[in-house]
């Protein structure tokens, strides 16, 4: 108790203050994109199996979810593109990337100290956004087929045979990601979904889990470890 | 079936056999139309409207005795005129009653997610339950004769009925009670094959039609229209008539493999990671560790 007030003093304290990883304008940007895509998830499921019919009367009804399924679309779809303007950068994969996807068995095993250090995303992030980003472009082609079915000649009906496949694999992987991500961000790694909450995650939480981007953004190096964290003259 | 309580089994006190015994009734129905003998009048055009209540509407002309290139959402038939030359240079016109072929495997049935929009009757009638309808279109994917047609304004597709609300009632379809030359017939589907069996025969025997058939595609598990054509080896002629209809592959596909391996991977991933979180549980924060290197470090700020 004394020493843990000892160490709340003053350079101490400021070792604590937590660092901003989610801007305002990007968590808005993420709730809206995952919102829209959870009434996609309904609605799609609805029509794909009929045991989960009725995820449609839940959201007004199988007409209902029928017309706004698409413009829910257009949403997600506006909103991943708003993300990849704004992550594009962070999402390159890199050499660190690779060598921290060869480790992947230690992340698994949430031997998460044995892993080589990352910035601000890791690699099944990028992963993850790649797989969404190109899925939702797939998902938009085939899916505005599927929207205007009735405006295709039938001398083009081998698009519709195309688009329903493409429509439902990809939304597949889509889920499989979905299900990942929500997992890891809500369940598996703690401080992560309020993060997206706030936009603020500890010290610790970054040094653990994305080392490179938590010395970039608090102008730190390893050397600085353990020194208080006076700000820089 | 209701029908089960009018036929006799066993007579009391009655004397010689019973009346109507071993009846053997069938319920499959079907639609005959016989392409060799329709004269393009549309008659059967005019009573379909008539029957389903439309009104007739702005057609198109393309230079052909056809009212429009294909059946509407609210023209569920439609004569298709195609002209056709022989072999010897003459012409010919061969003339097909579009409609809603009745598949004994219906795509559009197989490919709909709407509970109850599209059923399937044991007579062999396929119809469409709009207030059910969710207008996703799906059934048109699934239709490998271009029937299911959409309506914009009310997002509901339709199609023929086969007059169903005739039918169900001992009538015949409007369209076959309409044809002035006896082109279409109605009836059982034994009866109806081996009529246009019969009209097959004749033609090729009689009327030198080499290549006369009938028309009951079993791709898509026979239909309950059927059609006896001059040249049953080329159905294509007649509008477009699918040579080997089939539920498109990829309908199948989506249908059948995918959905289960899609499901299973679904179900399989959520107990997976159920499962990752009660061998290695959560992914917790380390405390920053001190510098060794810095005696002036902080070494106090964890305990």
């Amino acid at each position: 108790m004394t020493t843990d007030a000892v160490s709340r003093s003053s350079a101490a304290h400021q070792e604590e203050k937590p660092i901003l990883r989610y801007t305002f304008f990007e968590r808005v940007n993420h709730w809206i994109g995952a919102l829209s895509y959870i009434y996609l998830l309904m609605t799609g499921l609805a029509f794909w199996s009929p045991y989960l019919f009725w995820l449609a009367a839940v959201v007004g009804g199988g007409p209902a979810a029928r017309f706004w399924h698409p413009w829910f679309g257009l949403i997600f779809t506006l909103s991943l593109f708003v993300t990849f303007g704004q992550w594009r950068g962070d999402m390159e994969i890199t050499d660190a990337d690779r060598a921290w996807g060869k480790a992947i068995p230690d992340y698994i095993e949430n031997h998460d100290d044995k892993l080589p250090p990352v910035g601000r995303f890791n690699f099944g992030q990028k992963l993850f956004f790649w797989g969404i980003f190109f899925g939702v472009i797939l998902l938009l082609l085939s899916g505005v087929v599927l929207w205007y079915t009735e405006s295709l000649p039938w001398s083009l009906r081998f698009v519709r045979y195309a688009a329903i496949l493409i429509h439902a694999s990809v939304a597949l992987i889509t889920i499989g990601l979905f299900l990942i991500h929500v997992y890891m961000s809500v369940f598996l790694e703690e401080g992560s979904f309020g993060s997206m909450v706030t936009g603020y995650v500890t010290r610790a939480w970054g040094w653990t889990f994305h080392r490179t981007w938590y010395y970039e953004v608090t102008g730190r190096s390893e050397s600085d470890l353990g020194k208080p964290n006076l700000p820089k003259p | 079936m209701s029908q089960a309580a009018t036929e006799l089994v066993r007579i009391s006190g009655h004397a010689g056999v019973v009346p109507g015994a071993g009846l053997n009734r069938e319920f499959q129905v079907c639609k005959l139309v016989d392409t060799t003998t329709c004269i393009g009048c549309k008659a059967c055009e005019v009573a379909c409207l008539e029957w389903n209540g439309y009104t007739f509407t702005e057609t198109t002309f393309d230079n052909s005795y056809q009212t429009m290139p294909e059946t509407a959402w609210n023209y569920w038939n439609l004569i298709k005129f195609n002209e056709h030359e022989r072999a010897d240079g003459t012409m010919m016109l061969l003339m097909r009653k579009d409609q809603c072929m009745h598949c004994e495997d219906p795509g559009c049935l197989a490919a709909c997610p709407a509970d109850a929009a599209i059923v399937q009757y044991a007579n062999g009638i396929v119809d469409f339950q709009e207030a059910n309808c969710i207008g996703c279109g799906y059934c048109m994917t699934g239709c490998p004769f271009n029937i299911p047609k959409f309506d914009p304004p009310s997002r509901k597709v339709f199609k023929c009925t086969l007059c169903n609300d005739r039918v169900s009632v001992g009538l015949e379809p409007a369209c076959i009670k309409a044809c002035p030359t006896g082109c279409l017939h109605f009836g059982t589907k034994t009866d109806m094959k081996e009529l246009a069996e019969t009209r097959a025969h004749q033609l090729r025997e009689n009327f030198g039609y080499q290549d006369a058939g009938v028309y009951d595609p079993a791709g898509v598990g026979g239909t309950h229209v059927i059609y006896v054509l001059h040249d049953a080896k080329n159905p294509e002629l007649y509008g477009g008539l699918p040579k080997d209809p089939h539920i498109p592959w990829s309908v199948r596909l989506w249908k059948g493999p995918l959905k289960w391996i899609g499901n299973l991977a679904m179900v399989g991933g959520i107990f997976g990671m159920a499962l990752h979180y009660m061998r290695f549980g959560p992914k917790r924060e380390e405390p920053i560790p001190p510098n060794d290197n810095e005696p002036n470090g902080n070494e106090t700020r964890r305990v």
